[in-house]
């Protein structure tokens, strides 16, 4: 790795994503690469959802830092492979969880489409960030932005965002 | 190259103008969380049209861009399905004024949601590896929106006699409207020899299961439809598509290269 990859690496680990400031780009997933290309440093992002409004913030915060530290680099969006929620880091997960909302579970294995609709025989159990309790409730399945679901716990009586497996 | 476009065009105005329509419930949902449910599957939408359309534009070269195709072509060039471009309500005549009726948003939505679940998973194989790569992250999104919208067409028809009768209504009008998902357009037929499209007609078992097995959930009666088949794929539109582009596009064309 080349002095200037790994101090781009070091540079983006304080960026977070702008709607849940304790999870970093990277741990979420998003920030999928830096590489040395023949014209510098390519910086690899994936968005997440097709429509996230955050996704140019991201783009531009990448940018605006390593600026500021030094390093030229481009920008390169990749879609394939698809951003999935699998990618979420275990350390970020317990980061969302102390911001009080919900990590996803993980997908489900080659879920299809006529599975994906029917009922699962037993509902999963979405966990209270807030007093650990399995008793809860979906309200809405879009809460505060499309990749969350609104819920509410029944003991502690509190609303909650879970974050839907993607 | 041009089968591409075409097809792609198909696609991303089917997402825009669905995106556009669910996006006049913001500020007017029915409660509050289908009000945030409904804007965010707008942005999911709007989001895969702006990806298709920047495809379209790499494509087409030149100085086409993503805002030229969504903001300065007219009705005749758009190709979406009839039937996302009809406002919120039933058929009216006259003089006749409606407002928002949210059971014709739910049967729409669920209507397409279910042929779109399937279609991006078939397209998650197309020859055009963007498209694929488009098709894989949109599919995770219209799961979503299929279980919404089934959810809530289950609530209305298995509910009280009056949400019944009305989503029982708004079936009645948009189910002849499906028709048109399963006539070929020259374009979708050039696609699908070039190996970019996928026949539809090979997912209308699946999406006869899925959307029956809803219907009968939700005790409501499957209209049997026959008789015109729109043709809004191919660029002939009923009246409503006019209006809606009017107001989506008045803010662009008012202030051509404006930005934030």
């Amino acid at each position: 790795m080349s002095a200037n990859v790994e101090a781009a690496w070091a540079a983006l680990e304080e960026l977070t994503d702008p709607e849940i400031p304790v999870i970093s780009l990277r741990e979420l997933g998003i920030l999928r690469d830096v590489r040395s290309a023949a014209d510098g440093l390519e910086v690899v992002i994936t968005p997440t959802y097709s429509g996230c409004p955050a996704m140019g913030q991201i783009e531009d915060d990448v940018r605006a830092t390593l600026e500021r530290v030094g390093i030229a680099a481009r920008v390169v969006t990749q879609l394939a492979p698809a951003w999935t929620t699998d990618w979420m880091t275990e350390a970020g997960k317990e980061k969302l969880r102390a911001y009080g909302i919900a990590p996803p579970h993980r997908t489900p294995p080659g879920s299809n489409v006529v599975r994906f609709i029917s009922k699962p025989a037993k509902a999963e159990t979405v966990p209270c960030p807030h007093c650990g309790s399995g008793h809860t409730v979906e309200s809405s399945h879009f809460g505060s932005t499309a990749c969350k679901a609104l819920y509410k716990c029944l003991d502690c009586q509190e609303p909650f965002d879970y974050f839907k497996p993607y | 190259m041009s089968a591409a476009v075409d097809y792609l065009l198909h696609l991303a105005d089917n997402a825009l103008v669905l995106g556009q329509r669910n996006a006049e419930w913001c500020g007017h949902g029915p409660i509050l969380e289908e009000d945030i449910a409904l804007s965010n599957v707008s942005l999911d939408l709007i989001g895969q049209a702006r990806l298709l359309y920047q495809l379209v534009a790499t494509l087409k070269g030149g100085d086409c861009t993503e805002d030229k195709l969504a903001y300065f072509r007219d009705t005749h060039e758009f190709r979406n399905y009839t039937l996302l471009e009809l406002p919120h309500h039933g058929p009216l005549s006259g003089y006749a004024q409606s407002s928002l009726e949210y059971g014709t948003t739910i049967v729409r939505n669920f209507l397409y949601s279910a042929l779109m679940a399937l279609l991006w998973e078939a397209l998650e194989k197309s020859a055009n590896a963007d498209l694929a790569a488009i098709a894989a992250k949109s599919l995770k999104e219209v799961r979503y929106h299929l279980r919404h919208s089934r959810d809530w067409l289950v609530r209305l028809g298995d509910g009280t006699d009056e949400s019944h009768a009305r989503v029982q209504a708004s079936l009645d009008h948009l189910f002849a409207y499906t028709q048109e998902f399963w006539a070929h357009s020259p374009a979708e037929a050039a696609a699908i020899a070039a190996g970019i499209g996928v026949d539809v007609t090979t997912l209308r078992a699946d999406w006869d299961a899925i959307v029956d097995a809803a219907l009968s959930e939700a005790t409501l009666q499957r209209p049997a439809v026959s008789g015109y088949v729109t043709e809004g794929k191919q660029g002939i539109h009923s009246e409503h598509l006019g209006f809606l582009l009017a107001e989506m596009q008045s803010l662009a064309r008012a202030h051509p290269n404006g930005v934030w």
